[in-house]
C-alpha cells in the first residue's frame, strides 16, 4: 500500500516489477491516496506526504501480532517477516502453550512457560541457539 | 471476495471503516484526518479499512476484514518507482 493511485500501481507492475517477479505482483497493490489508512496505522509521514516502510502481521482473528516500521532508505528483510509469521503460527497452533525464544525457526526447540521453567531457562536454552542457523 | 471496480476518470479512494467518531459532516474528508489518531497496538484488533487496489490486471476494492480467517501481511512503502 502506498499513496500512489491504482493506475500508477498498474504501470509500475506492468513496466518494471513484472520484469523482476515472474507473472507480476501476485497480491493486491493497495492505494491510499491522502494517507488516510497510513495515518491510522501510524506510518504516514505528513511532511513528505508518503508512507514509511511499515509492515504489519495480522492473524486470522484480525489481531495485530507484530509490526516493524523503517524510514524510506532501508529495505526490509522478507525472511525475517516469514520467520516471525512461522513463529506466531506455531504459538497459535499450541494455543499459547509454547513460546519461541530468540532466533527461533521451525525445527528448533521451543519453551513451555510454567512454574517449573522459572529460573531454569539457562538449562534448556543456550544463548548460542539464538545465532544458530 | 473483492469486488471489481470500473476504471473511471475519478481517482478511487478508500479509508477507515467504522468505529470513527463522526463529529462533523462527512462531505469533506480532509479535516477528519487530523482527528484520526494512530490506534495500532500489538495484541489489539487491526483497524478495518477499504482501499482500491490493482490485482492481476484488474482494479478491485479490498477490505481488510474480508481476510479474517487468514494471515495477512500489510506492507506500506513510500512510493511506486522509488528504488528500494
Amino acid at each position: 500500500m502506498s499513496v500512489d493511485s491504482v493506475f500508477v500501481h498498474k504501470m509500475w507492475n506492468d513496466h518494471e516489477l513484472s520484469k523482476m517477479v515472474k507473472g507480476g505482483i501476485p497480491f493486491p497493490m493497495l492505494s491510499d491516496g491522502g494517507g488516510k489508512v497510513g495515518s491510522i496505522f501510524g506510518v504516514y509521514l505528513e511532511d513528505a506526504g508518503v508512507e514509511a516502510r511499515g509492515r504489519f502481521i495480522i492473524d486470522p482473528d484480525g489481531i495485530i501480532q507484530g509490526f516493524e516500521v523503517l524510514t524510506p532508505p532501508v529495505g526490509r528483510n522478507v525472511m525475517e517477516s516469514i520467520r516471525q509469521i512461522q513463529a506466531f503460527q506455531h504459538v497459535r497452533k499450541t494455543k499459547g502453550a509454547e513460546a519461541t525464544p530468540s532466533g527461533w525457526k521451525p525445527g528448533k526447540p521451543t519453551l513451555k512457560p510454567g512454574p517449573d521453567l522459572v529460573g531454569k531457562v539457562w538449562e534448556v536454552w543456550k544463548t548460542k541457539m539464538a545465532f544458530d542457523d | 471476495m473483492a469486488e471489481e471496480i470500473k476504471a473511471g476518470c475519478a481517482r478511487p479512494t478508500g479509508g477507515p471503516v467504522g468505529e470513527k467518531p463522526k463529529t462533523q459532516k462527512e462531505s469533506s474528508q480532509q479535516p477528519l484526518i487530523q482527528e484520526v489518531k494512530s490506534m495500532v497496538t500489538v495484541g489489539k484488533k487491526a483497524p478495518d479499512f477499504t482501499a482500491p487496489a490493482y490485482h492481476k490486471g484488474k482494479f478491485i476494492n479490498v477490505q481488510l476484514s474480508e481476510y479474517l480467517g487468514k494471515w495477512v501481511v500489510l506492507c506500506f512503502y513510500p512510493g511506486d518507482f522509488t528504488f528500494v
